[in-house]
């Protein structure tokens, strides 16, 4: 075992040996380590590279706000960057790497920037790279040269591309009272509400509840207090009113009570088990939650404090306690407060010498002396640390008299030998979940801390959270607020009898000292005092500016541990108390959380599919499917050897000659039912729709409230009071929940219901001058004649033994039908409809031989209707009834909407006979240099096999009146400019004979 | 945040489709008075403070509500059907239930 | 005087160890009256005064800030630059703005780092490909620098994006303006505030205006939490509360809803993307900070608020977008969030006007826009301001185009402000 273990204690098992790589070297612990405490147990000190200076560091932590020990864990290609050491649970093959340095952490040539030390002080990146104001290097060029080089030096870890095979999971969870952290407050919290009969969940970030108790020497009722925490949560295990969640750090705060948690489920896991996620992202909404989130320890500020074997006084208890694992042999401790006394005696304990304690406090209580006395440890009352020294690990500290009054330092200073130096600044709740709630912390000037205000939202605090530090007072709190979050009257209860050290809990208002040399704040990105009093001179003077402008608390820890003492040296610079420089709000998350947790289940499958009932003969039989929002539609029926084109162009064409057959399911179809749903029909659309006879539809336009056109579609009677309207695919959700608005909230008197039944339906628009005969072939029940069937009549029969609904109305222009079935029967009747029409020379077709024919007929879609066109400019005000109002009506007249210079939808055919391209302009003179003078744009285009041309639809300024002139397409994207020619829109059958028939 | 629909119960925002302020009033339909329609198509209560909002519940029995919402702290004061006489069924039935 | 800065005075403070830095503006007390007000010291309003200072000699200015200067959207945002709209109205604007930017750095002399980096946004469809044609067309021809791109060389200039054809949404191409990028946007703000100061403007923060001074109709004045203070010309510029100050001025309705918009970053990286990338089939943005951090964002969370706090729905949703083009980001960490109020507008445009009152000047409405538009928009609303006109920049952009039916909708979505 290493010389660093001790022999027993702690939540490690020495009789399992773990091993792992760090930076290639292999190493063993024992499980129950975490990466940090392995390390240390190891005698490694050097745990990563400063961000901006590059200065080698050690453990600051033993915790979640660990700002210097940053790895990237590998797991084969995947790559997890900026993970603390001390988050990480070691486990057999754990592969780890330290970050930011070149070629290694031991030898950083980044290291130099050091040097740079006053020169890259706070805000030098805004008074230099401006760069020269000509030649090669002017305007931002020559800032971007330099952003190169400082983009690499910068950053953290690498993130990697490969796909993270992992899965995440999302839980969506409710409960009357969630318990945050499982210190003996949350435990008590827990218990007392469960006891009451609620369900309770209980959330901890470490895998072992306690807390505290896991480490603070204490006995609870006669028992260590480690065993106390763990027989308490012995109780809880079974009981199915509470859930417990280790490794779950609740990060959001979020309204209405609903909180959002990360469970690391496998990640200290060599293998996950079969089907466990890696994380679980937890949405819970708590009727009521118990903060127990407990309280961060701060460091002191003074000249070396970043030296790697400079550490947080608990932290040291907890590598002790809870690890078995000293920090260093000769221990020194640096503090304002009587906690770190505890410290030095646990230290001493656990088998280190603890040299000294420097507190800059003059007077020390008889207690304390004591424990120093206890911990054999020199007492330096009125001191404090001004140096330290050492290369990559500490040699020793300087000790001077300090007067923490005036913070003036007299006398020499006294080199003392030590490998470790642990400092206490005093403890900071850790309020950050209450302030997310929208809390503002209050002042206290006794504690030197900032202390939850009164609840916004439901929650209740419990102990070192509310500033109650001693462990008695977070179990009554503990019990106090669970009872209370469940409604309980609190009743008094007997005092648990509590063994721990005496500890005064208000700390010396001294946050740094000031002396010669380096003195970080923000360890993580390197901001020292002296960027905070520089700050302070150029007028960055308010919290928000000072975080802004030094970077002070916006590292990957949030500033936990430096908030406060930036704070504070803020605040003696301004010479006001600190509540008065303020505090900037805690947002979520209260720590980094994996992105692929908040994706959870939608990693990898961001949106549902749609496919419709006939889409498996669609890939069976040769389409290429194309992605049209969450739809999936045949894009081309491709034979072989057959180009895009050359496909489109032979199922047009044999459409126009014989007859095709087209999947239509994915238009929107709404039932619009009731009494009143023809007068409702006559607002919705512009046309009339109580004139259409029952068995007859009818195209219909739909224009938004603000008057510019909406939707269209067409729409069926199939009863007096029975519509089924159709709409476009890609406007189906919202023309439903346009109507329903209508319905709800305007007009509520109309007796009509609506109904989504797009998914209900198959659809097949079946066209072509063969289309009647195929029908009549397979149709049984009714004739489809034209005098049944007339253009836009409805009939109801059956083909092959499945009643379907036929309506004859056509998007290709030719005699065309569309033939609806309930979608189950979708592809037998498909199937049924493909084989009756084999004599026929039917081909099935896809979206672009749709699109080729709708744009031979000049018929428009979305790429028409895109939310800035009106009636008129679409040729549509042939159906803008003026009998009546309609939505829209009123305000389809205003300036802006009747201008003259407006697009309008025109026919252009290539004149140079290339094809032409989507989004190309439309210019009356070419100018390939400098293109200008854009009179529109084409929103469609297609070679037309019915024309023999490439032809297009587009909106050009004034385009009626250009019919017969010529004009130019000018993309200048994709270098096509030619000439046009501007025509109606009708470009094929204009009369309309072959649909007629 | 959550929305107590009261045919539904409370629910989660994200089951809800914001509609927008609800102190327009559209004008008649065959109303002349461009100002009217003009206010009622553009412009909007923006209150800091309590705000009378109509939300769908799209993801769910997809009714319109009328939500009393501060838009400073978000907390919801009240929620009812807009539909006044659907109102008073559902919420009969809502009763039932519990 | 004013310490210029260079990479010769940083030494020159360095070697006298950072103790001769002067403040970057001053904290003056408000004098009894201005020329000038301008409500809202955030990019805009600071942009203004700056402008009103330096191209219309206009010196008697105060800006008044409630809070601390730029603690509004201009610090909230997700730093984007751009000029890649679809309507010409909004192009010629935000190309105005752009050629701002490029200048800008120098003529603050303070580093915005704006670089120029490029913006990319895919597109997944051929159809929404020939969307992408279109508005880059529609830049061509108006002179702004576009280009349509491959696969293959997004791939090469985004080796982390999935282009496999098995993504849920492929990407078939793109649309890439290259003089787009991203600057540091507290800096901004910061610069605009030193360079306005230096001309002799009076900032003045933790100033929150409580009404206005009235003449009749005419407004005179405001009274502020540091007592009354008269101007000749009151300009308002404060994107995000607009309903709220709009109404000190019993103006109740206006063409605006404020929404939450929230925006992330990422622990710090090594780089990972050189450019701005955005997603065609949802809404999403992303781009990697000099710091190494990724910024991204998403839609608006939908309802109305002024809390700068959002909630759950948004958060999954664009951490949702950012893995289906980046699955390798999986294991990456948000590190933070947070929460700005945008005036959504009933167009997705902004309005820059003179009014509604008299004496009265109005600039909001910058729903997602608003960053990449400070330039110009101070530029334009100075001018406005000094001459009583809008400049044919803003003219487009006026309080009644609404009811007029001269509408910009960029996205054709209509008066719902939500879906712009």
């Amino acid at each position: 075992m290493s010389p660093r273990r001790t022999h027993t204690g702690g939540r490690i098992d020495r009789l399992k040996t773990i091993r792992f790589t760090f930076d290639g070297v292999a190493y063993t612990g024992h499980a129950g380590d975490t990466l940090a405490s392995a390390l240390l147990a190891n005698g490694v000190t050097l745990f990563g590279r400063s961000f901006k200076y590059h200065r080698p560091r050690g453990l600051l932590t033993a915790g979640v706000e660990e700002p210097n020990a940053l790895v990237t864990v590998l797991k084969g290609e995947v790559r997890e960057p900026n993970i603390p050491a001390t988050m990480v649970e070691i486990h057999d093959g754990l592969v780890a790497v330290s970050q930011n340095r070149f070629p290694s952490l031991a030898w950083d040539v980044n290291a130099v920037n050091q040097l740079g030390g006053k020169i890259l002080s706070a805000g030098f990146y805004y008074k230099t790279f401006m760069g020269p104001v000509f030649g090669p290097l002017k305007g931002t060029r020559f800032w971007m040269f330099c952003e190169h080089f400082i983009r690499r030096a910068a950053g953290l870890g690498s993130a990697g591309s490969a796909k993270d095979p992992a899965r995440y999971e999302r839980m969506n969870a409710f409960c009357d009272v969630l318990v945050v952290g499982a210190g003996p407050a949350g435990l008590m919290a827990a218990k007392a509400a469960a006891d009451q009969g609620a369900r309770v969940m209980l959330a901890d970030l470490e895998p072992r509840f306690g807390g505290s108790a896991n480490w603070s020497d204490e006995t609870i009722d006669g028992v260590p207090a480690a065993d106390w925490a763990r027989r308490t949560v012995a109780q809880f295990e079974g009981r199915d009113n509470i859930r417990l969640l280790p490794r779950t750090t609740v990060w959001g705060y979020y309204d209405n009570n609903t909180l959002a948690a990360l469970e690391r489920v496998s990640d200290h896991k060599e293998q996950p088990a079969k089907g466990e996620p890696r994380h679980r992202y937890w949405a819970i909404r708590a009727k009521s939650v118990v903060l127990a989130t407990g309280a961060f320890e701060r460091p002191l500020v003074f000249p070396g404090n970043d030296r790697p074997g400079v550490m947080l006084a608990h932290a040291a208890e907890r590598y002790a306690n809870e690890f078995g694992v000293l920090p260093g042999e000769r221990i020194a401790l640096f503090t304002n407060n009587d906690s770190a006394y505890r410290t030095a005696v646990a230290l001493k304990k656990a088998g280190a010498a603890v040299v000294a304690i420097a507190d800059v406090r003059p007077e020390l209580s008889a207690e304390m002396r004591k424990l120093a006395t206890e911990a054999e440890a020199e007492i330096f009352a009125g001191h404090a640390i001004v140096a330290t020294e050492g290369g990559k690990a500490l040699s020793g500290v300087k000790v001077q008299r300090f007067d923490m009054v005036t913070g003036a330092l007299s006398g020499d200073a006294r080199s003392i030998h030590a490998d470790c130096l642990l400092m206490s600044g005093g403890w900071s709740p850790t309020i950050h979940l209450a302030s997310q709630a929208g809390a503002k912390a209050e002042w206290n000037e006794a504690l030197q801390a900032f202390l939850p205000p009164k609840p916004t939202q439901k929650w209740a605090g419990a102990g070192a959270f509310n500033g109650h530090f001693r462990t008695l007072e977070a179990i009554l709190d503990g019990r106090n607020a669970g009872l209370s979050a469940v409604g309980a009257t609190v009743t008094p209860m007997a005092y648990p009898s509590i063994e721990s050290l005496p500890c005064d809990p208000s700390p010396a208002p001294v946050f740094e000292i000031r002396a010669k040399g380096k003195s970080f704040v923000d360890f993580q990105h390197d901001v020292t005092a002296d960027d905070v009093r520089l700050a302070h001179r150029e007028g960055f003077v308010s919290v928000e500016h000072l975080k802004r402008y030094t970077t002070l608390g916006m590292a990957t820890d949030q500033g936990k541990s430096s908030n406060i003492p930036g704070l504070a040296i803020m605040a003696e610079a301004l010479g006001k108390p600190i509540p008065e420089v303020g505090t900037t709000r805690f947002r979520p998350p209260f720590a980094p959380v994996s992105i692929g947790s908040l994706a959870a289940e939608r990693f990898g499958d961001l949106k549902p599919d749609r496919l419709t009932p006939m889409h498996d003969w669609h890939v069976d039989n040769g389409a290429t499917m194309y992605s049209a929002g969450l739809w999936y539609r045949p894009m081309i029926y491709g034979l072989a050897g057959e180009t895009v084109e050359q496909a489109y162009v032979r199922e047009a064409k044999a459409t126009r000659e014989s007859a095709g057959i087209v999947d239509v399911s994915t238009l929107g179809k709404i039932a619009v039912q009731g009494p009143d749903a023809a007068a409702f029909l006559d607002r919705v659309y512009t046309n009339m729709f109580s004139t259409l006879a029952v068995g007859k539809a009818r195209y219909g336009l739909m224009l938004r409230e603000d008057g510019f056109a909406f939707d269209d579609g067409t729409t069926w009677r199939l009863g007096e009071q029975d519509f089924l309207m159709t709409t476009t695919t890609a406007n189906a959700g919202k023309v439903m929940q346009h109507l329903e608005y209508f319905l709800d909230v305007i007009w509520p008197e109309l007796k009509v219901h609506v109904t989504s039944v797009t998914d209900e339906w198959a659809g097949a628009a079946i066209g072509g001058p063969k289309a009647r005969q195929i029908l009549a072939a397979c149709v049984t029940g009714t004739a489809v004649d034209d005098a049944t069937l007339p253009f836009m009549g409805i009939v109801r029969g059956e083909i092959a033994d499945v009643p379907v609904m036929i309506c004859r109305l056509s998007f290709s222009g030719e005699m065309a039908f569309e033939v609806y079935c309930g979608a189950g029967h979708g592809t037998h009747v498909w199937e049924a409809l493909i084989e009756a029409g084999k004599p026929f020379g039917l081909v099935a077709y896809g979206l672009e031989a749709l699109g080729t024919m709708r744009i031979e007929k000049g018929h428009v879609t979305g790429a028409e209707i895109d939310g800035r066109t009106t009636a008129r400019d679409l040729h549509l005000d042939w159906m803008l009834s003026k009998k009546k109002p309609f939505i829209g009506s009123a305000m389809m007249d205003r300036e802006g909407l009747i201008a003259a210079d407006r697009l309008e939808l025109v026919g252009l055919i290539s004149l140079d006979n290339r094809p032409l391209n989507g989004g190309a302009h439309i210019v009356e003179e070419v100018d390939e240099a400098n293109p200008h003078g854009s009179i529109g744009h084409i929103t469609a285009c297609c070679y037309s096999p019915a024309l023999g041309k490439h032809i297009a639809l587009a909106l050009v300024k004034g385009g009626k009146a250009r019919h017969g002139t010529r004009a130019h397409v000018s993309d200048p994207l994709r270098n096509r400019f030619g000439p046009v020619e501007i025509v109606s829109n009708h470009f094929y059958d204009p009369e309309g004979t072959r649909m007629h028939g | 945040m959550l929305i107590t629909c009261p045919y539904c119960g409370p629910r989660d925002v994200i089951e809800f489709t914001y509609q927008g302020d609800g102190n327009r009033e559209r004008p008649d339909p065959a109303s002349q008075n461009f100002e009217a329609w003009n206010a009622y198509v553009y412009d909007r209560l923006n209150p800091a403070g309590d705000h009378n909002e109509i939300w769908q519940h799209s993801g769910g029995c997809r009714t319109h509500l009328r939500v009393v919402r501060n838009t400073l702290t978000h907390e919801i004061s009240s929620v009812a059907f807009v539909r006044g006489d659907h109102a008073s069924g559902a919420r009969r039935k809502a009763e039932d239930r519990s | 005087m004013m310490a210029e800065y260079s990479a010769f005075s940083l030494l020159a403070n360095a070697l006298k160890g950072n103790k001769d830095w002067k403040p970057a503006w001053r904290k003056p007390d408000p004098k009894a009256s201005y020329d000038v007000i301008i409500i809202g010291g955030g990019g805009h309003g600071l942009a203004t005064a700056y402008y009103l200072a330096k191209e219309h000699g206009i010196t008697n200015v105060a800006v008044l800030e409630k809070g601390w200067l730029g603690s509004g959207n201009v610090g909230r945002n997700t730093t984007a630059v751009r000029s890649n709209y679809l309507l010409p109205a909004n192009t010629r604007f935000y190309e105005h703005s752009m050629k701002l930017w490029e200048g800008l750095s120098h003529e603050l002399n303070y580093n915005v780092m704006f670089s120029q980096r490029g913006c990319l946004n895919l597109a997944h469809t051929p159809a929404q490909f020939d969307d992408y044609a279109r508005r880059g067309n529609a830049m061509r021809h108006l002179g702004v620098d576009a280009e349509l791109m491959t696969p293959a060389e997004i791939k090469r200039l985004v080796p982390a994006l999935d282009i496999s054809s098995d993504a849920r949404f492929p990407v078939v191409g793109g649309l890439m303006q290259r003089r787009a990028g991203t600057a540091r946007h507290d800096a901004v703000a910061w610069g605009y505030a030193r360079g306005a100061d230096r001309r002799g403007v009076d900032i003045i923060e933790n100033c929150e205006v409580t009404g206005f001074l009235r003449d009749g109709d005419r407004i005179t004045g405001v009274t502020t939490s540091r007592g009354d203070i008269r101007a000749k010309k009151v300009a308002i510029a404060v994107a995000g509360s607009t309903g709220r100050v709009m109404q000190l001025a019993g103006i109740e309705t206006m063409p605006i809803e404020s929404h939450v918009l929230q925006a992330f970053v990422t622990e710090s990286l090594k780089p990972f993307i050189d450019t701005v990338v955005t997603f065609g089939m949802g809404h999403f943005y992303m781009s990697q900070s000099d710091k190494g951090g990724l910024v991204y964002g998403g839609d608006i969370d939908g309802y109305n608020s002024y809390a700068q706090r959002g909630n759950l729905p948004i958060v999954d949703e664009v951490m949702s977008e950012m893995l289906a083009l980046f699955p390798g980001l999986a294991r990456v960490r948000m590190l933070r969030s947070w929460g700005g109020v945008c005036d959504m507008s009933m167009d997705g445009s902004p309005i820059i006007t003179a009014g509604p009152l008299p004496g009265m000047y109005l600039n909001c409405g910058w729903c997602y826009g608003g960053f990449k538009a400070t330039p110009a928009s101070g530029w334009c609303f100075a001018w406005t301001i000094a001459k009583d006109e809008p400049h044919d920049f803003n003219a487009p952009f006026t309080l009644d185009r609404f009811h007029r039916g001269l509408v910009i909708d960029d996205k054709g979505q209509g008066a719902n402000p939500r879906l712009h």
